[in-house]
């Protein structure tokens, strides 16, 4: 956890760990790890909200669980960005993190560059091209899945959020916005009356 | 009811009489594979496998079905290689759509002098059906790591194909052409739950290097225990990045040896690579872990 935000290593530290390794496939242990995801959602937004940190709602949109749909906000500059947020589960889930898409960001969110073998490490690695993600899908790559995959299965959707989606939000949304690709809701209203 | 039903069969059999090659399904697989070593035959240089000795049988190669996954840089050049090279059946997937940007890799959908433009928009597994139509692969355009996507995927590696004879069940080898971890970790799961033999392609951003890794469930470690990084460096799998997508993907030579593989895997009865790795910049490559099939 070196090089993360004091604030987000105490939200971390406080979100209820989950200890059903269980995906949608696995019937009753799936119902139990639904419960803990619960539990370990309603605590972290808890804390947001006493922290004066609130910044999603998400929820469970088939009775299943195995698709989510919500909102999330960022503010930037005094002013409050708000985003639809949704991912499925996995089939693999938990030993796969859910794939969290923006669909509103479509096209607009950068893939980084990865190599996929170790034996380029060496040599310098310049990214010519700049891929997108398609749907809106946020990169999780560096900052989130190595950490994921350590922590499989005690990290549940709400760590997703806080390690995930949060510092996305927070690296990528004065990028978006500075560079005119996101306009803020009241901006859009205005240059639509003119 | 049954009456009617009947009436609609007989009906049904009179207009087949009918058409001009008596009803027969003509396609390509129907036709045979002459063995004559000469230019007009275009089976000749392939045949030649057979009387070299190399296999012992290439018209094996009709009762052979392959599943690819992920219709991009390598897994649409590998459906065309595998089609040139006479497969019986192919069965391919992917999620996506086709833009401009995938021009350089995709080759199949640009063959037959048809502008990739005309292929802008349609779902990759509808552009490369179309480029393959002379073998009428199934396709299927859907995302096989959700839970209902993963069912169809499951479903259809099982299905017997009607064109198939009856001894060939389901699918012989299934290709991950896939550009990240998730995809791989399925192709993992559902293979193994069909106790299915599987190779996973990769090729690093740059396109100078790559690994091809043979999984045969019950023989090898499955790929969450021995993803490939872990093969070929012995180093802890926790401290690596584990997305590989591919930007640069000039991915040919990884398609080439991938197609080999698949060869060897269908007629090499004896010793077959586990695990290959290449690295064009450092003109090295090598491969380890034989397999005595």
């Amino acid at each position: 956890m070196e090089g993360w935000d004091s604030s987000t290593k105490s939200a971390l530290t406080q979100i209820p760990l989950l200890a059903t390794r269980a995906g949608p496939r696995d019937g009753a242990a799936w119902t139990q790890r639904l419960k803990e995801e619960y539990r370990a959602l309603i605590a972290y937004s808890g804390m947001n909200k006493a922290n004066d940190n609130d910044w999603f709602r998400i929820s469970a949109a088939n009775p299943q669980g195995t698709r989510w749909t919500g909102r999330c906000w960022y503010v930037h500059n005094l002013r409050r960005y708000e985003f639809d947020v949704q991912f499925d589960i996995p089939v693999t889930y938990p030993a796969t993190a859910p794939e969290i898409e923006l669909p509103q960001l479509d096209g607009k969110t950068q893939k980084a560059g990865h190599p996929d073998l170790p034996l380029r490490r060496d040599l310098e690695l310049r990214i010519i091209t700049v891929i997108m993600y398609r749907g809106g899908k946020i990169c999780l790559t560096v900052h989130f899945k190595p950490l994921w995959a350590k922590n499989c299965p005690r990290f549940g959707i709400a760590h997703a959020l806080c390690l995930g989606l949060a510092p996305w939000l927070a690296a990528e949304v004065p990028i978006l916005v500075d560079s005119g690709m996101v306009k803020h809701k009241d901006d859009e209203a205005s240059s639509a009356e003119t | 009811m049954e009456e009617e039903l009947r009436a609609i069969a007989e009906k049904l059999e009179a207009l087949r009489r009918d058409l001009p090659d008596g009803g027969r399904h003509v396609d390509s697989i129907a036709e045979d594979m002459s063995a004559e070593v000469v230019d007009s035959n275009p089976y000749s240089r392939l045949m030649a496998l057979q009387r070299m000795g190399i296999v012992q049988n290439y018209e094996r190669i009709r009762e052979f079905s392959v599943a690819i996954v992920g219709i991009g840089g390598v897994g649409s050049v590998a459906a065309e290689m595998l089609t040139r090279c006479g497969i019986g059946r192919l069965l391919l997937y992917d999620y996506d759509t086709v833009e401009l940007a995938n021009m350089n890799r995709s080759g199949m959908l640009i063959s037959h002098h048809v502008r990739l433009s005309h292929f802008v928009g349609m779902t990759k597994t509808d552009a490369a059906v179309q480029t393959l139509s002379d073998i009428n692969p199934d396709s299927y355009s859907l995302n096989i790591t959700t839970v209902k996507g993963f069912e169809t995927f499951m479903e259809s590696l099982k299905r017997k194909s009607s064109l198939m004879p009856a001894h060939c069940s389901g699918v012989d080898l299934v290709l991950s052409c896939v550009d990240n971890y998730e995809a791989r970790m399925v192709v993992n799961q559902a293979c193994n739950e069909l106790n299915q033999p599987w190779m996973e392609s990769g090729v690093s951003e740059d396109a100078v290097s790559g690994h091809i890794q043979l999984l045969i469930p019950g023989e090898t470690a499955c790929f969450a225990c021995a993803p490939p990084l872990v093969v070929a460096s012995g180093v802890d799998e926790r401290t690596l990045k584990r997305e590989g997508v591919c930007a640069a993907s000039l991915p040919t030579t990884m398609v080439s040896t991938f197609c080999c593989f698949t060869l060897a895997f269908v007629f090499i009865d004896n010793d077959i690579d586990l695990y290959y790795d290449f690295h064009v910049q450092k003109i090295f490559c090598f491969s380890f872990l034989k397999c005595r099939r």
